[in-house]
């Protein structure tokens, strides 16, 4: 069968790319939950992929079984968190949107320099979750950790669809992102509504980054590209949409492996950048975003 | 305190004190390092005037103007290292291609707002890096390349000494342009942008002229400073275009103050001059460097000119009102 090996190839590319996606995805949830609570683009939300990583990694090094660590490397990211929306975002509150940006990146600057005191500049490797003896599916292989990666991705996107749609304060989280002031008037904490938004993104991040640890390793400066990546791919979706951040996320990763596959891998880091832009020129809103009108 | 105010507002005097600064600092600057830091300064300050210009002036955000920069320096550079072009022509033709690539997506970019302005432009440098990073065949890649010293009429242009008046001239000259567009309807027109781009459509500004405009001269300032830097040091690595570089260039305009174009130069003095003060923290840099960013935008969020000069105002007028308000 002449077609055999390529559609096999083709299968692996899709594989590579839904699992890299999935981590994607998680980030630019991150970037949504954050951009609708409070109209700010975190740029630290590539450290905290970093910190829950690294924390993971330490925490197993210090002797801790695999899900306690794992618990509380996602704890201490959230908790930085949490830190960062009251020392530094809350204290800037209605500053302009340049001031915003350049706190959050003061911030990542801030927690990269701190990471490399608290652990070193080595590239550390994270132990799979299940072993490392490769699944075969229709002619293509698939890692046991790419397993868990889409697996608690998927439980993630389940969990927050029924945080956001069910619970009150899930709801309380989308009016305040809708309207602001409205949400005020009928009773909301917004401002708790900021803060726990920064702690659950933070949260996320680290669950990416410990899922992605035993394929890719983990490192001090991990959080810059895939925090890039993770904001390409909530805009790729439309900025602030849940949904839109896990299809982002998934186009992202697919498209980003089948164009190392198949045209060149050097450039395999721009795609992201080139179908942010072509999404921002023809249809700013994104695949999923709200199509809105400004009001004067 | 009221030198100061007299240094932020009228137009001549700044010009003036400025030019007073860079005749009168070389008295200060007792060895090369320090003559070398002066220059990096300076080339800085070009930038972030221009950058000023469309930030502070225009009310645009752009998170990749290290890519004109970049784009400036790598331009002139290979021109000249890989084709042989004289380093004067290669940084003209550089500089106005640049001015080019700027007007070209000036357009369909500046039609976006806020967030959005500042992720396409942040796309588009971090695009502009990865490309440079990549073709080593003409950039050397990551390990950059070198370049050969700037040469006027059959003279090389080497030294630190001779780059100081260059550059401070250069400095004067970018200011002085910036101030006379500002000054002019133009520049009136942009401010009008800035407050409400609607508005400003109402009274018969072509918005999205204005903006492309003010867009291709942030570029080339970018650009020029970018071919004087990479001639002046004589190598450029892909640093210079990288994201963290532009940030740093949007930080130097905000810190020193958003719409001052002498408070650009002063961000650009401050946060140059600063890595290598913060160098004395060894392994704590990075993270000095994280705070500093960050106390001074929750602190101090409209910049250091505007609010020293606020401070200046206040301290002058209400001295009767201080009065009463301690006796109470």
């Amino acid at each position: 069968m002449p077609g055999e090996p390529m559609s096999a190839q083709l299968t692996q590319y899709l594989l590579t790319g839904v699992t890299i996606g999935a981590i994607y995805a998680l980030v630019a949830l991150g970037f949504s939950i954050i951009y609708n609570a409070s109209h700010v683009i975190n740029f630290a939300q590539g450290e905290f992929v970093m910190i829950g990583g690294m924390a993971a990694v330490s925490l197993i090094g210090a002797g801790l079984p695999l899900p306690l660590a794992i618990v509380t490397a996602v704890i201490v990211t959230a908790l930085v968190g949490l830190m960062l929306e009251k020392f530094a975002v809350e204290r800037a509150r209605g500053a302009p949107v340049v001031t915003l940006i350049i706190i959050t990146i003061g911030a990542s600057i801030l927690l990269r320099g701190l990471a490399t005191l608290i652990w070193d500049k080595k590239l550390h490797p994270l132990r799979a979750f299940s072993g490392d003896r490769p699944i075969e599916i229709a002619g293509a292989v698939i890692l046991p950790q790419s397993l868990w990666v889409l697996g608690i991705a998927l439980v993630i996107v389940l969990l927050l669809s029924w945080f956001f749609g069910r619970t009150l304060f899930g709801k309380a989280i989308l009016a305040t992102s809708h309207q602001r002031l409205a949400a005020q008037l009928v009773g909301i904490n917004v401002r708790q509504v900021l803060f726990v938004s920064f702690g659950l993104s933070a949260a996320l991040g680290a669950i990416a980054g410990i899922l992605i640890a035993p394929i890719a390793f983990t490192s001090w400066d991990v959080g810059i590209m895939l925090g890039l990546k993770g904001f390409a791919a909530a805009v790729l979706g439309g900025l602030g949409s849940g949904p839109g951040a896990v299809v982002g996320g998934l186009v992202l990763g697919i498209a980003e492996t089948l164009s190392a596959g198949y045209v060149s891998s050097a450039y395999k880091d721009v795609i992201a950048f080139v179908l942010m832009l072509a999404v921002l020129f023809f249809m700013p809103s994104g695949l999923l975003g709200k199509r809105s009108t400004e009001r004067v | 305190m009221a030198a100061f105010a007299w240094l932020a507002s009228p137009r001549t005097g700044g010009l003036a004190a400025l030019a007073g600064v860079i005749a009168l600092l070389p008295l200060a600057l007792t060895n090369n390092y320090y003559y070398d830091v002066a220059i990096l300064v300076g080339l800085n300050a070009i930038v972030c005037v221009g950058l000023n210009l469309l930030i502070g002036y225009a009310g645009q955000i752009s998170l990749g103007h290290a890519g004109f920069f970049g784009l400036g320096g790598y331009g002139s550079a290979i021109l000249s290292a890989r084709y042989g072009w004289p380093p004067l022509a290669a940084l003209v033709a550089a500089t106005a291609a640049v001015g080019l690539v700027a007007f070209l997506i000036g357009r369909p970019i500046l039609r976006l707002r806020g967030h959005y302005l500042a992720m396409a432009t942040l796309g588009m440098g971090v695009i502009i890096s990865i490309v440079v990073s990549t073709e080593d065949g003409f950039t050397g890649g990551p390990d950059g390349m070198s370049v050969p010293p700037l040469t006027l009429a059959g003279l090389v242009l080497q030294g630190e000494r001779v780059w100081y008046w260059i550059v401070g001239a250069l400095v004067i000259a970018a200011v002085w342009l910036a101030q006379n567009l500002i000054g002019s309807p133009t520049g009136r027109a942009l401010r009008a942008l800035s407050g409400s781009e609607v508005g400003a459509e109402v009274v018969g500004i072509d918005s999205s002229r204005h903006k492309v405009l003010v867009f291709v001269i942030s570029a080339v300032y970018a650009a020029i400073a970018g071919g004087l830097t990479a001639h002046y040091s004589g190598f450029i690595t892909p640093g210079k275009v990288s994201f963290f570089h532009s940030i740093e260039l949007v930080t130097m305009v905000v810190f020193g103050g958003m719409a001052s174009t002498f408070g650009a130069v002063v961000g650009a003095a401050i946060l140059t001059t600063l890595p290598q003060m913060l160098t004395v923290f060894k392994e704590y840099e990075m993270v000095a460097f994280g705070a500093v960013m960050m106390g001074t935008m929750i602190f101090v969020p409209k910049g250091l000119v505007p609010s020293l000069a606020m401070l200046a105002a206040a301290r002058h007028r209400p001295a009767v009102v201080r009065a009463i308000g301690s006796d109470r």
